[in-house]
């Protein structure tokens, strides 16, 4: 089995979801596609149980925060299918003041982790995931640590200039 | 003449047969030469600690031989490498399971004051949490820096009163870090 090519995945999602799922970029080879957080969890299983694309390795969940767009916070899934060796990448974006996305837990357990991950540090919050808690960061945190929601150090410190290290 | 070098006997009265100086000094000598410590390494601080206990510096010419991984028996908690904020709670039990009378020595910039990890995630300094008797700069500080804040401590240890753990001045300090 050869790698599928992009423009066979663009087709397949379209015939299957129409313009429900909307091709986004292809950098680097990589396609990405956009689609709704009601849908996400048909497309996942769809990517996952398709005879022909078989995308069974979940790589990663994560999420990116555009705070100057309106759907400001993006949640994003990189699937790898290793029969064929294609990746496809899948986001989500959704509004900051609802931050609400069905768990893909159920497709895979190890989005259960990667989730709590991103719970943790973008505030996402993975509806039916088993138990979504903070993974990395003190449990008595209040912020969500990637948001682009903090002033950046002031650039005139000098208090930990290397030469006070010795370096 | 041989090349060991012996400690130097403290202050006292000496005669015929016999030595006499005061018990906090005898203590003091016993005490200081034979420090326990306990390696909390958590990053490349740990590593030059390492260097430091191996043969070429050689940690235990200063009675450091048995380094104690049992804070029970530790006399010297050396903190070496980035304590994060999750981590502070495991430092400071393993600070409250050791045994008075304990010293504290914090090796290197991330223990001293945070470092370059100046973070949402990473305590600033242990002295937020457990009280420090020696920091020792450097990132990371060679051997001899180690060595040197070592021989810190063991002056301290040395010239200690017996009684100062027990001044009210000593329960101060350890309130003001919730401990007791």
């Amino acid at each position: 089995m050869g790698k599928i090519a992009n423009e066979v995945l663009v087709e397949k999602l379209a015939g299957r979801f129409g313009d429900q799922v909307m091709p986004l970029n292809q950098d680097f080879g990589l396609l990405a596609v956009e689609t709704t957080k009601e849908l996400i969890t048909d497309v996942l299983a769809y990517l996952k149980q398709d005879e022909e694309l078989k995308f069974i390795f979940l790589t990663d969940i994560t999420a990116i925060h555009y705070p100057e767009l309106e759907k400001s916070i993006g949640v994003i899934y990189h699937l790898h299918s290793l029969t064929t060796n294609t990746r496809i990448c899948v986001k989500v974006f959704l509004t900051a003041d609802n931050v609400h996305i069905p768990t893909a837990t159920n497709l895979w357990e190890g989005a259960n982790w990667m989730e709590r991950e991103t719970y943790d540090f973008f505030g996402v919050v993975f509806d039916g995931h088993p138990d979504l808690r903070r993974i990395l960061n003190v449990d008595d945190m209040t912020v969500f640590p990637m948001r682009k929601e903090f002033p950046l150090e002031d650039p005139n410190r000098i208090d930990k200039k290397d030469y006070f290290f010795g370096r | 003449m041989s090349d060991i070098q012996l400690v130097d006997a403290p202050a006292g009265v000496e005669g015929q047969g016999f030595f006499a100086t005061s018990l906090d000094k005898a203590i003091g000598l016993a005490r200081a030469n034979s420090l326990w410590p306990l390696p909390f390494a958590t990053s490349c601080c740990g590593i030059e600690f390492m260097a430091t206990m191996a043969s070429h510096y050689d940690l235990a010419r200063f009675g450091a031989e048995r380094i104690s991984f049992s804070p029970r028996q530790a006399d010297l908690l050396m903190v070496m490498g980035t304590i994060s904020k999750k981590m502070g709670p495991v430092l400071r039990q393993v600070y409250l399971q050791m045994a008075e009378p304990r010293w504290v020595m914090a090796v290197g910039a991330c223990a001293s004051s945070g470092g370059i990890f100046d973070t949402y995630s990473v305590l600033q300094g242990i002295d937020e949490v457990i009280p420090v008797d020696v920091y020792v700069p450097g990132c990371p500080p060679r051997p001899e820096a180690i060595i040197d804040g070592f021989m810190a401590i063991q002056k301290l240890v040395q010239t200690e009163s017996s009684r100062r753990r027990n001044e009210p001045k000593y329960q101060e300090l350890l309130a003001k870090y919730g401990i007791q």
